[in-house]
């Protein structure tokens, strides 16, 4: 074991190293690792909002699923009573209509009635004209009526 | 192995370093003195370090914050874990501990990693590259205590360092005069602390060494039994897998622990 000038080389070398690990690999890779440690963070950080924003989302979809099916049935109901309404109103119509036919029959029935009546007044007289005809030719015999005959030409 | 010179010239041979120096240091061919340089352990933990540095820097510098590929994936795995660390135990602010200790464990562990290449493969490949059949090389850095005394002192001065930056030089003399019995025993206090920040380096460096040092002698052995390394290499081997993790892990906690300690005011 003998100390000699080797010493003062292995001395140099260590201090080369050293050199070399201080400038040329410690800051580097420090600044990459410390780096990696921050996308790292940054990135766990971010799946952390990523879920909480997910969780989020599906609450809302959820909400908003609830107030379209309420709002479905709101709109059903409603359909259902316009319908209703619309077949009331129909309804309505429809009887409002039936009754004006009805009444415009019952007003021709009417005027129909009074013509034929119109027409019998007009036809009585005939009538009345011809049972009388008929009436006197059977009445008249020229043995009754030959007097009265007589006196109407008496009276000429 | 090689049987030529007998088993103690072969462990010898494993425990020599390639040595080089000037001409006149040399006594009998052997060089003495301090101005010798341990070429192979300068030149394998250089180009271990550059290799993998090298990778770590290309890794870095196509780092992206997105989806990391394999090969970032790895480094900042690694660098994850020391950083992890740190935070755990230093918290003061410095831009230094981070990259100190990612250096350290990571240039440990590949040098020490050496140790898992089997004993004779790299050396054999030496002699046969450079043709000299006497080449002396060792493969594990760390088992040079020139290295471990060299990265543990400059722990050291980072540590003396830190203290001053953190506590100015007032309150660091105030720290180490009063600390732990108060002021009125100064010269006690002096004392201890020279003792603690002294045992520091030496324990840090002393364990690395003795731990791979041991480790390495033991493969040698092992190399040395012929036919019955083949069952006892292999366990020897995945123990020495935890060995050389734990000894860049302790090599760097305890890094941490003393620049915490020093940026640390009282």
């Amino acid at each position: 074991m003998n100390i000699n000038a080797t010493l003062i080389g292995q001395a140099i070398w260590f201090a080369v190293f050293i050199w070399m690990t201080m400038k040329f690999i410690w800051p580097y890779l420090q600044r990459a690792m410390a780096n990696r440690q921050a996308q790292i963070a940054e990135g766990l950080a971010a799946a952390e909002r990523g879920k909480n924003e997910q969780e989020l989302a599906a609450k809302r979809s959820a909400e908003a699923l609830r107030e379209a099916k309420v709002k479905a049935a709101e709109l059903i109901a409603q359909a259902e009573r316009r319908a209703q309404q619309i077949v009331e109103e129909a309804k309505g119509g429809a009887k409002v209509e039936a009754d004006k036919v009805i009444a415009g029959a019952q007003a021709e029935i009417d005027q129909e009635v009074e013509r034929a009546k119109q027409q019998l007044r007009e036809r009585v007289a005939e009538l009345a004209v011809a049972g009388a005809e008929k009436i006197l030719r059977k009445e008249i015999n020229a043995a009754a009526h030959g007097e009265m005959l007589v006196a109407l030409k008496q009276e000429l | 192995m090689s049987a030529e010179g007998g088993t103690t010239a072969y462990i010898q041979h494993h425990l020599t370093n390639f040595t080089v120096c000037a001409d006149s240091a040399k006594v009998d061919g052997v060089c003495t003195g301090f101005w010798t340089l341990h070429l192979d352990t300068l030149l394998v933990s250089g180009v271990l370090g550059l290799l993998v540095f090298g990778f770590m820097a290309l890794m870095a510098r196509r780092a992206t914050s997105g989806v990391p590929g394999n090969g970032q994936n790895f480094v900042e795995m690694v660098v994850g874990m020391v950083d992890q660390q740190v935070r755990d135990t230093f918290h003061g602010k410095s831009e230094l501990v981070t990259p100190l200790a990612i250096t350290i464990f990571v240039w440990v562990f590949v040098m020490n990693a050496m140790d898992l290449v089997p004993v004779d493969f790299l050396p054999e490949a030496a002699k046969k590259v450079t043709g000299n059949e006497h080449l002396a090389f060792k493969f594990v850095p760390t088992t040079d205590p020139n290295l471990t005394f060299a990265m543990s002192i400059t722990v050291f001065f980072i540590m003396i360092w830190m203290n001053l930056k953190v506590k100015g030089f007032g309150g660091w003399l105030h720290e180490i005069l009063s600390a732990p019995f108060g002021l009125k025993l100064a010269p006690v206090n002096l004392i201890f602390r020279i003792v603690e920040d002294i045992a520091k380096p030496i324990s840090l460096a002393l364990r690395l060494f003795g731990n791979m040092y041991a480790g390495e002698m033991v493969f040698i052995l092992i190399a040395l039994l012929g036919l019955w390394q083949l069952p006892l290499a292999l366990p020897w081997e995945l123990f020495h897998v935890l060995i050389i993790t734990l000894q860049a892990f302790v090599f760097m906690m305890l890094t941490i622990v003393y620049m915490s300690m020093a940026a640390e005011s009282h």
